[in-house]
């Protein structure tokens, strides 16, 4: 459209400008926070610009850990972390896949009911069911295990309702020509249903990824050995209540290597994460 | 190669509906047949009865001697040309074709020999690589072909697989397949909408309409002699011009004793512009010109009948036009100025005359 | 809506949905019914006896005004979230939605945060604003503020809603951005004609036009104060100073971390659930709109 501006695209620029500064400024500092001495920061001496100590304090911060706070060096809660994340997103993805699957490619008894109890756990998020819940893994000795800190969260009414929708836009030409070419359920799914599904599955893997790699509450509870730990969880451990004792750059060095893997995720697969939550809110 | 028996054959679907109301017909080995007839008619119904896709709910499919009725889709010895082709988006053009084969354990060296030989049929040969969505929509209609074919089936089942082709492609394809198949002796059946298609393909034409067959026979003899009005205005286009007739002019028509009322059908091509009435046992109409129809090597003129002489109204309602209306297919560019009176004359060989209810009733010329 | 042509099968199917069903009943509804089960209970100090007091437990939560006041806070929390949040994401996406050189990049730079995990941005926040070192906290004292977020209440109420604002940007940034997008140029031309100038376009074609939007957004803002700001409050406050930052979910956590009253904790579970079901019967309801304009 032709459309007189005064000063053309600067207001737009500007705003834009600004809005990427708000959100950059906090990781900017937090970065700049991990390449400087305690010393300096607990002064509140803190440079804006960065400092020398970058290798000295991820080398620690990787492979040695807090002096105090935590045992445990973040490499191990890096991995921790990994684990669990890739478990969340590839069960839920697996489980749900299939589910959604018999769902929309069968009929039987109760599918209906099987379908409704799914969905609604959607209404049941973790947060309102933690100690139950909690109670329930300690009685299957499930504590302080991968196993605990994935199952409970493993089932998604998301993702089946996404695969389920999915299906129901595949053409049902699609199942009579394989079933004429000879496919019976379980070559349909892996032939045809599974790599046309692929996309789907990327996308969505971006998001449980992330949304597995950023858990919080439930970690907290369920493990309590220091090499369970999590990210997330480690990083909170190493802020001390009195300021004095917190290793600000070491924990600032975590946020940057906590926040690493799921900002590159979004980075580097922009689209498939924008269809993934787009896809997933629906 | 196998022959296709149906005998009494119907579907009812759980909510009560009947969508196939008793069907029987044969299509020999190696005849292409072709199911025509309005959308919701029940066609296509009928060919996924046979391809195994439906069940059946009441008699018998037949395919070479082997009642199927209870047969999965794979195990029937058929291939299906679906409207959207239903190709695998995933795969290519070679494992679209190569599918079906592998499934049923061949060995490669044959598969390969086949998809190669299907592709050659179908200049289909620089194409094997390449993913259905990079293809245009004639190329996917010959991978669908090619899927078929290479499975060497005992019959090929199309639905309406030239319906998702622009005018020109359809005529291009629809030479081909009738080409293959007349080459591949396979039998075939074959559903569609466009009765230029039926006529032009079939061995032998079914006419379906509301879930029963209407007529089966030959694309001419049907052309020659509709069953029914219903065929009449389906067969032909334009379709026939059916002209309601009291009991009285279908005595002094067709003599004998007639005593029911009818309706009198005649073709648009049977029609001749005149200057004068026919004379003797023709059929004269008395025209007002209301619209015409260049199409280059003929003319379509459309008019009303300003006197009804023998042929009042009556009340039913046949064919597609308003009673008085009808339309006369003259050969050449030449036709009267709109608004002219002309009279369009028949001989008596060309009318056809059906019952009020619809049937045709042979008369003795 | 259901497929014409399925697969026959008996066990195949249950077989396909054993898994995802297994976890659902032992992980979500045995858990959610025990809550419901536990919150008409009460037990004695020892843990040694229970009796069925009905609705007591409910009684007492809905009558303690620490209680009362909590749930009063999470709401303003959720609204103040929501509404900075939403209305800051709502500028960028519009500024974003026009040809501009570099959308592509700004859209980048702007949707990473989503990325975050909670916890990580309490500890970012708290840092630049921690009183004795803080960057921000420097330049606030220097401004005359005195900014103490671990002994005013208002301030640390103030330093979670920012944080917790500031990560829901991206997020709510990607969603109406998305929203404008699928608004046909040719509505805001065929209004440009009509003698519409940019303002009066936003307001009377795109704000309307983009309602369904900004309606779905405000109830997953709403959710994610209610439940994603845990680990926030966790890393930065510990609901603390004198609970001026505890939410209702918060709270379940940390009575029950006191292993407290078992009754009481089951009891705010279900109040808890209560809330999401609500949200979700109103996002669904929502949903079903959408679906017609």
């Amino acid at each position: 459209m032709v459309e007189h501006r005064k000063f053309g695209n600067l207001l737009p620029h500007l705003i834009l400008w600004t809005g990427v500064l708000i959100v950059a400024f906090p990781v900017y500092i937090a970065f700049v926070a991990s390449t400087q001495d305690n010393a300096t920061i607990a002064n509140g001496q803190m440079s804006l610009l960065p400092g020398g100590h970058f290798l000295e304090t991820y080398y620690k911060t990787l492979f040695v850990g807090t002096s105090g706070t935590t045992r445990e060096p973040v490499g191990t809660m890096l991995f921790n972390s990994f684990v669990m994340a890739m478990l969340i997103a590839v069960g839920k993805i697996a489980i749900s896949l299939i589910s959604a699957y018999a769902i929309v490619y069968f009929r039987f008894p109760f599918r209906m009911t099987i379908f409704w109890l799914i969905f609604i756990t959607l209404m049941l998020p973790v947060e309102v069911r933690i100690y139950p819940t909690y109670k329930i893994v300690a009685d299957l000795n499930l504590l302080d295990s991968y196993a605990g800190l994935t199952l409970p969260l493993i089932a998604s009414a998301t993702a089946t309702l996404l695969f389920r929708q999915f299906f129901m836009t595949v053409p049902d030409e699609l199942l009579e020509a394989s079933r004429i070419d000879g496919a019976g359920p379980f070559r349909f799914f892996w032939d045809t249903l599974l790599p046309l599904s692929r996309t789907n599955m990327a996308a969505l893997f971006v998001i449980l990824f992330i949304l597995g790699w950023n858990q919080y509450l439930w970690p907290l509870l369920i493990t309590t050995r220091d090499d369970m730990q999590t990210i997330q969880i480690g990083i909170r451990k190493m802020i001390v209540t009195s300021d004095a004792l917190t290793e600000w750059p070491v924990v600032m060095a975590t946020a940057v290597l906590a926040m690493l893997p799921p900002v590159a995720v979004v980075v580097l697969m922009q689209k498939l994460f924008v269809r993934g939550l787009v896809e997933t809110e629906k | 190669m196998a022959n296709v028996v149906l005998r009494n054959v119907r579907k009812t679907y759980p909510g009560g509906f009947e969508a196939i109301k008793g069907v029987d017909f044969e299509v020999g080995d190696g005849q292409f047949c072709v199911l025509v007839g309005p959308s919701g008619c029940g066609k296509s119904t009928l060919l996924r009865m046979v391809a195994g896709l439906e069940t059946v709910t009441a008699g018998e499919i037949d395919i070479g001697g082997r009642v199927v009725n209870q047969v999965e889709p794979a195990d029937r010895d058929i291939a299906m040309v679906f409207q959207n082709y239903a190709l695998y988006p995933h795969m290519s053009v070679y494992n679209n074709m190569a599918y079906g084969l592998r499934n049923r354990g061949m060995a490669k060296p044959e598969i390969d020999a086949r998809v190669q030989e299907a592709a050659r049929i179908l200049e289909l040969g620089a194409m094997l690589d390449r993913k259905p969505r990079q293809l245009s929509g004639g190329q996917r209609q010959r991978v669908a072909m090619g899927r078929a074919i290479v499975r060497q089936p005992k019959v090929f089942l199309f639905d309406e697989p030239l319906s998702n082709l622009d005018a020109k492609l359809r005529v291009a394809m629809r030479v081909e397949i009738r080409k293959l198949q007349r080459r591949l002796a396979t039998t075939a059946i074959y559903v569609t909408h466009d009765q230029l298609e039926a006529m032009t393909l079939a061995d032998i034409l079914v006419v379906m309409n509301a879930g029963q067959v209407e007529q089966i026979g030959s694309p001419l003899e049907i052309y020659a002699k509709p069953a029914t009005t219903f065929v009449a205005s389906f067969i032909g286009a334009p379709p026939m011009n059916l002209m309601p007739l009291d009991a009285e002019g279908v005595r002094a028509r067709f003599g004998g004793a007639a005593t029911e009322a009818g309706i009198l059908g005649v073709r648009p091509e049977d029609l001749v512009i005149a200057r004068e009435p026919a004379t003797g046992g023709g059929l004269t109409l008395d025209l007002t010109v209301e619209a015409i129809e260049r199409v280059g090597p003929e003319t379509f003129i459309y008019g009303t009948r300003s006197r009804h002489g023998d042929l009042t109204a009556i009340s039913s309602k046949p064919g597609e036009l308003p009673p008085d209306d009808i339309i006369v297919r003259v050969p050449g560019q030449d036709a009267p100025a709109i608004g002219d009176r002309m009279f369009a004359t028949a001989l008596p060989q060309h009318l056809h005359l059906f019952s009020a209810a619809g049937r045709r009733i042979e008369v003795q010329g | 809506m259901q497929k014409q042509s399925v697969f026959h099968s008996k066990f195949l199917p249950y077989l396909l949905v054993l898994p995802q069903l297994a976890v659902v009943l032992v992980f979500f509804y045995w858990p959610a019914a025990q809550a419901v089960i536990q919150s008409f209970l009460l037990q004695d100090a020892f843990g040694l006896s229970t009796t069925f007091v009905w609705f007591e437990n409910y009684q007492d939560l809905l009558s303690d005004p620490d209680y009362f006041s909590t749930i009063v806070r999470t709401f303003l929390f959720s609204v103040a979230i929501a509404l900075s949040s939403l209305s800051l994401a709502l500028l960028l996406a519009v500024m974003a939605d026009r040809p501009l050189r570099g959308s592509t990049f700004y859209r980048t730079l702007l949707i990473w945060p989503y990325a975050v995990a909670p916890p990580v941005v309490g500890v970012l926040w708290v840092f630049m604003l921690n009183p004795s070192l803080g960057v921000i906290a420097h330049g606030l004292r220097n401004l005359g503020v005195d900014w103490n977020p671990l002994l005013d209440g208002n301030q640390a109420a103030t330093l979670i809603i920012l944080a917790a604002a500031w990560k829901q940007i991206s997020y709510n940034f990607l969603f109406f951005l998305a929203g404008l997008q699928a608004i046909p140029s040719s509505v805001i031309e065929a209004a440009a004609i009509d003698g519409a100038r940019p303002m009066r376009r936003f307001w009377t074609i795109i704000f309307p036009l983009l309602s369904p939007t900004i309606f779905f957004l405000i109830v997953v803002n709403i959710v994610y104060a209610f439940f994603d700001t845990f680990g926030i409050i966790d890393t930065m406050t510990r609901g603390g100073p004198a609970k001026a930052t505890e939410t209702l979910v918060y709270k379940v956590y940390s009575d029950g971390l006191l292993g407290g009253n078992l009754g009481s904790s089951a009891a705010q579970s279900v109040i808890l659930m209560g809330i999401v079901i609500a949200l979700t019967a109103f996002q669904f309801r929502f949903v079903e709109r959408k679906v017609n304009y």
